[in-house]
């Protein structure tokens, strides 16, 4: 996993609500054995026409939104637990989604992959979706040690939550597999005291 | 202090708790299926780590597959390569597989409870969200990503924080024609497609205990749809009488020594929720819905709502106007194109009697499809033994070969842009049967009505 510390960036809104992972990458796309290449199919029903030309009225689409943080509405990456989902937007080029809430299997899946769910009030969205709506070039700024969001252009500055164990692991790159390898002895001897084994 | 069944099974699983809220948690089955796990298989190859417990694994083939002629090779290349890289991996790595073609083969979350690899008590992971529905075993079970299917293959274990806890009471007797299907629709409806998000949900009550274990199954199987972890139920007599026997079920005097342990598993009274919520279930009618979330559901002879509150308007009417539908108005009449009948919510033998039981010496209308896939080759071979293939062929329907078909059209069954679809699954999502699909979600009973009559109907009224 490649580390994350601070982000400057453009924004991509997509303000809609309980956006699936059906949308962020739909099923039939899934077929793939490795983990590499699912961004050219993000949002392919929303992106491309059934010809595969693009669709001009939607976002991505849009030469005047630019940038690696995608600005959703709430509930985010609801549905289906495919990491495909996160692994689309990261490789679209994606480092941070903002939201006011995710859906728990995506945001897990977020964190494993490298992009950061970021979460923020639902005022502090609709304001974002506002500021960039009259000002698509508005760049905000993520910094991952202090756990914060910059907007420059408001002179503000918002702290979000983020779990102390997966900040670390996302500053450094390191995953949750070296972690529970480690932990071998423990879970042995977890196995030999449990007696609901049937 | 009083525990819940939900505490009671998470506190036997959790190896050690680490500062911060994060726990090493036990994993008892994991299952696995050719969509998500390739990707792990290799990340556990490129790290040069063993597979941790083999024989806690058990692996099936169904999102690809095609319902017709699985004796012969998936036309699909990607479909095919997909599978066979399956098969490739559980021969390598000592997994035990029901591929196309065995006895067992079926979609992962009817297999594991028909065969008792699904138990109370125990924790389940698969990579896939409706991993939820063997919580009507009394069982922890959820979803997870490539990511955690890694971890569990290569640990045994997830690092995770433990969710909060919701119960939801449904009390009371159910109307003619309202099934498990109803239930869970009318309760999502409610809540709406985030309204359980942090938490696992307990089903309580007595139109929940009251229920088959198919039933309960497709409760659970829904918990995801409002956002919760999972969803689970006490076991009880129910759940001892549907186990007993099954291939994977202990036996003998370990089954005594199980179901004892088994008995211990419910909610002690005073048990605290962070969210308690009940509903009446004589309130409850047959359910439908009309938009791309499964939050998105009415009263079948109900209408549309107006509108949502101000920040959600834009998200309901793009959704209604992908659906074709206008605020207000009443979904009886519209003539519908597609029934499908299968998947993990509804694709049971319980399922199948339903539908045949409605359509015997009946048939589809002229313009309907109506297709009816079995969830596994043991339902599929229990409905051919009791004549189902024979009333259901009399009527016009199509009964295919186990798998998850077209509730997610990545493999062959598709609905076609625009076409209108009752079916039977979980989701109504945006081109989810197929690009421009439009779904609408409904029980066995009320799919097999529609069938019939081809267009959307009061099913109380063809109730004998």
């Amino acid at each position: 996993m490649e580390k994350f510390q601070t982000l400057r960036s453009g924004v991509v809104p997509l303000p809609i609500e309980n956006v699936d992972t059906d949308q962020i990458i739909p099923a039939r796309f899934l077929k793939a054995t490795t983990r590499e290449g699912f961004g050219q199919n993000l949002f392919a029903d929303w992106r491309y026409q059934p010809d595969g030309q693009p669709k001009a009225d939607f976002v991505l689409n849009n030469p005047r939104y630019q940038g690696q943080i995608l600005l959703a509405g709430k509930n985010f990456g609801c549905g289906s637990s495919r990491e495909h989902a996160a692994w689309a937007l990261y490789d679209a080029g994606f480092k941070v989604v903002i939201s006011s809430y995710f859906a728990d299997i995506f945001r897990g899946n977020a964190l494993n992959t490298g992009l950061l769910p970021l979460q923020v009030s639902d005022e502090v969205l609709q304001g974002l979706f506002r500021q960039i709506e009259l000002e698509p070039e508005t760049q905000l700024v993520v910094d991952l040690p202090s756990q914060t969001l910059s907007v420059p252009v408001w002179d503000a500055t918002i702290g979000f939550e983020l779990d102390a164990y997966k900040k670390e692991c996302l500053i450094n790159g390191y995953d949750d597999i070296d972690y529970l390898v480690s932990q071998r002895d423990a879970i042995k001897t977890y196995e030999q005291l449990r007696k609901w084994v049937f | 202090m009083a525990k819940s069944l939900f505490d009671k099974i998470w506190d036997a699983h959790v190896v050690k708790a680490i500062p911060g809220g994060l726990e090493v948690f036990y994993i008892d089955r994991h299952l696995i299926h050719e969509v998500t796990s390739p990707q792990a298989f290799d990340e556990l190859q490129e790290r040069g780590l063993p597979l941790s417990r083999p024989g806690q694994i058990l692996a099936t083939a169904d999102h690809n597959v095609p319902t017709r002629n699985q004796h012969l090779p998936i036309e699909d290349p990607l479909s095919r390569s997909q599978v066979d890289k399956l098969t490739e991996n559980c021969e390598k790595f000592g997994v035990e597989l029901f591929g196309l073609g065995h006895q067992y083969q079926g979609i992962v979350h009817v297999i594991g409870p028909e065969l008792g690899v699904t138990q109370p008590g125990m924790t389940i992971v698969c990579g896939d969200s409706h991993t939820s529905t063997h919580g009507a075993f009394g069982a922890i079970a959820f979803g997870i990503g490539t990511s955690q299917v890694t971890q569990v293959m290569a640990s045994q274990c997830l690092l995770i924080s433990r969710p909060k806890r919701m119960r939801i009471t449904v009390d009371g007797a159910l109307q003619p024609g309202v099934t498990a299907k109803d239930i869970i629709l009318h309760i999502i409806a409610r809540l709406g497609t985030g309204g359980a998000t942090g938490y696992f949900v307990e089903y309580a009550g007595s139109a929940i205990r009251g229920l088959s274990m198919e039933g309960r199954m497709t409760v659970c199987n829904m918990s995801i749809e409002m956002g919760a972890r999972g969803g689970l139920i006490a076991p009880d007599a129910t759940t001892f009488e549907y186990l007993q026997g099954r291939p994977y079920a202990p036996q003998g005097e370990r089954w005594e020594q199980a179901v004892d342990y088994w008995q211990t598993l419910y909610s002690e009274e005073g048990a605290e929720f962070e969210s308690e919520l009940s509903f009446d279930a004589a309130a409850i009618t047959p359910m439908i819905t009309y938009g791309t979330n499964p939050g998105m559901g009415i009263a079948l002879n109900g209408n549309i709502p107006v509108l949502g509150t101000d920040g959600e308007a834009a998200s309901f009417d793009k959704s209604l106007a992908y659906m074709g539908f206008a605020p207000g108005e009443s979904l009886l009449g519209k003539e519908i194109n597609y029934v499908f009948i299968g998947s993990c919510t509804n694709s049971r033998i319980e399922d199948l009697r339903a539908v045949a039981a409605y359509v015997k010496g009946k048939h589809k209308a002229q313009h309907v499809e109506a297709i009816i896939v079995p969830g596994s080759k043991l339902v599929e071979k229990q409905a051919i033994a009791e004549g189902i293939d024979q009333v259901l062929a009399e009527a016009g329907f199509e009964l295919r070969e186990p798998g998850c078909s077209a509730c997610l059209a990545m493999n062959d069954d598709k609905i076609p842009a625009g076409a209108y679809c009752v079916s039977t699954s979980n989701r109504n999502f945006e081109g989810r049967q197929g690009p421009g699909a439009r779904t609408l979600l409904a029980s066995p009973l009320v799919a097999a009505i529609t069938a019939v009559e081809g267009r959307i109907v009061d099913i109380t009224q063809y109730l004998n």
